[in-house]
């Protein structure tokens, strides 16, 4: 799989004073302060509905706040939506949303033929990628008849086609057997991106990161090293 | 109802396939115009989901339960050209993954449930929604309903599917059964969809006049009401099949296409002058 | 689900498999058209298309069973009505009706058997069917079983909530029960859309779908078609 080598910023993420207001009038984020340094992972954590979620969805511009927020050295404005949607790839919470063509292969190449590639070289791209988590036996299934696992490694390459350098996961292990989950943290352990993780599963935490974030009410209420901020909010199944 | 292959006769499905292919071009056309980017998913889902609420019983007597058919609901949700092109992509589905309706008889069915049914579950919405917005929901449900049915009997009985006088009133009767029940569904299923965010309902608002609309909704009427009286004449229950291959039927395919065409060019050139007139 | 044992057989690799699926699809047509247009009294003839029926069944290594039950999903349909053309005193066209849209559905199950969707859709599309259309049938059938799923899920939901009180047995009260569910459903399906539109432009979508270009008709292809038309055209002109 085609790599540049990480961009020469410090800052991979920078972001200030972050707002946003749903269309209902839901408050889901309330100022939020962070950063991520090139080649840092972080964990999100937060109780359901304190905004990780709408948080996720502002790294690449999916969803505008007010605040400022900058992408690898680049501020996020309409003219730079595009560069930064390539530079952060978002794996969503629910495979079904992100898997939407009929076929496995096809949409691996979705995001390759977005950043216009010929057609041969989306899909040259698309079958390296799906060999690169193991799913390059099922080219031509239908997103529908995969298992979890499989939903997820597929959405996971068809991120990793467009050759991110920041990695967004939301709740990735969530609906998961122990197996599968195991399988899935190697996986995401071999990549070398920098990594967002939004997660329940204190395991995967302090496997894949170093540092996390607590979530409360759409606002940072703590911040530190991924072992110490599990301690202090108690978040594991005990 | 899904008409499969094999009932209807070659001049019968031969009409309505080269009637609806261009038709459903047009409808595409449109939908791509008047629809943004995002709508795209949310048509396919849609389909879905008409689908899906299929399985949902609305009970309605004792032992007796219908379900939505949704066309009326789709054309209130989606806007009429987006709502067909959903119908259109449900019924080709149906017609060759689940074995309900046929291939070559595609045409008739689209005819019957994605066109003039969903122009009928939008019209009488568009019409009288302001009058009463329940009621012009409810005309919009059972008037696509019977609207479909209607065409579906015509065209079988066109083709030479006997219907002895008592098989007729019953199946017109069950018709209308459903389309009340289609109604009442509509209406409720709305109701429902409101409550939960009122910005669901009400798509895209087209330009056109209402004028254009009740041209629009005459010009169905007498599609129908066409269709069954053609269906009644004598000679309309010869068997045509039976006569096979000979020049005939590409005679009477011709007389459809030019008979349907003939109905839809004058609507449209009666609307035409009317909006024509008003914006002067 | 029945669907699965279509999107199973469609993943085959039969010679039929193989088949370009214009070639499918062309020579489908020619043979409904031939059976469409064949008088019922020429009972030999159907008997020759059920014969080349299964003689394509094999070829694609199809169970024939399997596909005769899914086309006999039909016959109730046409029952009713070769009941009312018996009554009416035409026994041949009765039957006539009945083998016709029952062939007619084996026929459509072996193209759909051996040629996945996108195999249709695009040779539809190379046909010059809307772009728009091909992509909602796509999209239809990607969310079809998921959507159905859920509606499952929340029948059994409030079917095992639904109470032995009087009030729950009223017709009123189970339809609005049965209208709020279809509008719960309704709300999830339109959030689904939203993910699914937030999921394309996370991946660069622009409004545009770019297309993957079809594979070559092959000469094989051109020669299955025309054995599929001169099979046609025999049993409908001979017999
Ligand atoms: N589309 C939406 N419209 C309105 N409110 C929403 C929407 N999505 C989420 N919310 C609300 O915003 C808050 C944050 O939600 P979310 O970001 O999904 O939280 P999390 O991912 O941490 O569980 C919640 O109160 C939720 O109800
Ligand atoms: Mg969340």
């Amino acid at each position: 799989m085609p790599r540049h080598p990480p961009a020469p910023v410090s800052q991979a993420i920078q972001i200030r004073g972050l707002r946003y207001r749903y269309p209902d009038g839901t408050q889901a984020l309330n100022g939020i302060d962070f950063h991520l340094d090139a080649g840092e992972s972080v964990a999100l954590f937060g109780a359901n509905g304190s905004g990780k979620t709408t948080f996720v969805l502002h790294l690449n511009g999916l969803l505008r706040g007010e605040g400022s927020i900058e992408i690898c050295g680049l501020p996020l404005a309409d003219e730079t939506l595009e560069q930064i949607r390539s530079k952060v790839g978002v794996v969503f919470q629910d495979s079904d949303e992100q898997l939407f063509m009929p076929t496995v292969l096809e949409d691996v190449a979705f995001g390759p033929l977005n950043l216009g590639l010929s057609p041969a070289d989306a899909l040259t791209r698309a079958r390296t990628v799906l060999k690169r988590v193991g799913m390059a036996h099922a080219l031509d299934r239908a997103p529908y008849h995969l298992s979890a696992g499989e939903k997820k490694r597929v959405a996971i390459a068809g991120v990793l086609a467009m050759d991110p350098e920041i990695l967004v996961l939301d709740e990735p292990t969530t609906f998961l057997d122990p197996p599968t989950r195991r399988d899935l943290v190697t996986l995401l352990r071999s990549l070398p991106q920098s990594k967002v993780v939004v997660t329940h599963d204190a395991n995967l935490a302090r496997t894949l990161t170093t540092r996390a974030v607590f979530f409360d009410q759409g606002q940072i209420t703590g911040e530190g090293d991924v072992i110490e901020v599990i301690q202090r909010f108690h978040w594991e199944y005990s | 109802m899904h008409i499969p292959d094999g009932f209807l006769s070659t001049p019968v499905w031969g009409t309505l396939d080269l009637v609806s292919a261009p038709a459903v071009a047009w409808v595409a056309r449109r939908a791509q115009r008047d629809t943004q980017d995002h709508r795209i998913p949310l048509l396919g889902v849609m389909g879905a989901f008409v689908f899906a609420a299929q399985m949902i019983n609305f009970p309605v007597g004792p032992g007796t339960s219908g379900h939505l058919v949704g066309g009326a609901l789709l054309a209130i949700v989606l806007g009429p050209a987006a709502a067909s092109l959903v119908m259109v992509a449900i019924l080709a589905l149906q017609a060759l993954i689940f074995q309900d309706g046929g291939v070559l008889a595609l045409g008739a069915n689209v005819f019957n449930m994605a066109l003039a049914g969903v122009a009928a579950g939008y019209l009488p919405y568009r019409l009288w929604e302001g009058a009463s917005r329940s009621g012009a929901i409810f005309a919009a449900g059972a008037f696509s309903v019977i609207t479909s049915a209607c065409l579906a009997l015509g065209q079988l009985m066109i083709s030479g599917v006997p219907m002895a006088g008592g098989v007729l009133w019953a199946s017109l009767a069950l018709f209308l059964a459903s389309a009340l029940m289609e109604g009442a569904i509509t209406v409720a299923a709305v109701r429902a969809i409101e409550r939960l965010n009122p910005a669901w309902i009400g798509g895209p608002r087209p330009a056109s006049s209402r004028a254009l609309a009740a041209v629009a909704m005459t010009a169905l009427v007498m599609v129908v009401v066409g269709t069954l009286v053609a269906s009644a004449a004598p000679d309309g229950i010869q068997r045509l099949t039976e006569q096979g291959l000979a020049a005939d039927w590409s005679q009477r395919t011709v007389g459809g296409v030019a008979g349907l065409g003939l109905i839809v060019a004058l609507c449209y050139l009666g609307g035409k002058l009317i909006s024509r007139r008003r914006s002067a | 689900m029945h669907h699965l044992v279509i999107d199973r057989w469609s993943r085959g690799s039969s010679p039929l498999h193989q088949r370009d699926p214009r070639a499918k699809l062309a020579a489908l047509l020619v043979f409904l058209i031939a059976l469409s247009t064949t008088p019922p009294a020429a009972q030999a003839a159907f008997v020759a298309y059920a014969i080349l029926l299964i003689v394509a069944a094999n070829l694609a290594r199809l169970p024939i069973r399997g596909l005769a039950g899914r086309a006999a999903l039909v016959l109730p349909f046409s029952a009713t009505f070769a009941l009312l053309t018996w009554w009416s005193g035409d026994s041949l066209r009765a039957l006539g009706l009945a083998e016709k849209s029952f062939l007619s559905g084996m026929a459509a199950l072996l193209l759909v058997g051996t040629t996945p969707l996108t195999g249709w859709t695009a040779a539809l599309e190379s046909w010059h069917a809307p772009r728009m259309l091909i992509l909602v049938i796509q999209f239809v059938y990607r969310y079809l079983f998921v959507i159905a799923e859920q509606a499952q899920r929340m029948r059994w939901a409030a079917l095992s909530r639904r109470g032995s009180r009087k009030r729950s047995r009223r017709v009123s009260f189970q339809f609005s029960a049965a209208a709020g569910l279809v509008g719960v459903l309704f709300a999830r399906s339109w959030q689904r859309a939203d993910g699914i539109y937030h999921a394309m432009l996370a991946r660069g979508f622009r409004g545009r779908f770019v297309p993957a270009a079809p594979p070559p008709f092959q000469t094989s292809d051109a020669l299955f078609f025309s054995a599929c038309l001169a099979g046609c055209l025999a049993i409908r002109l001979l017999l």
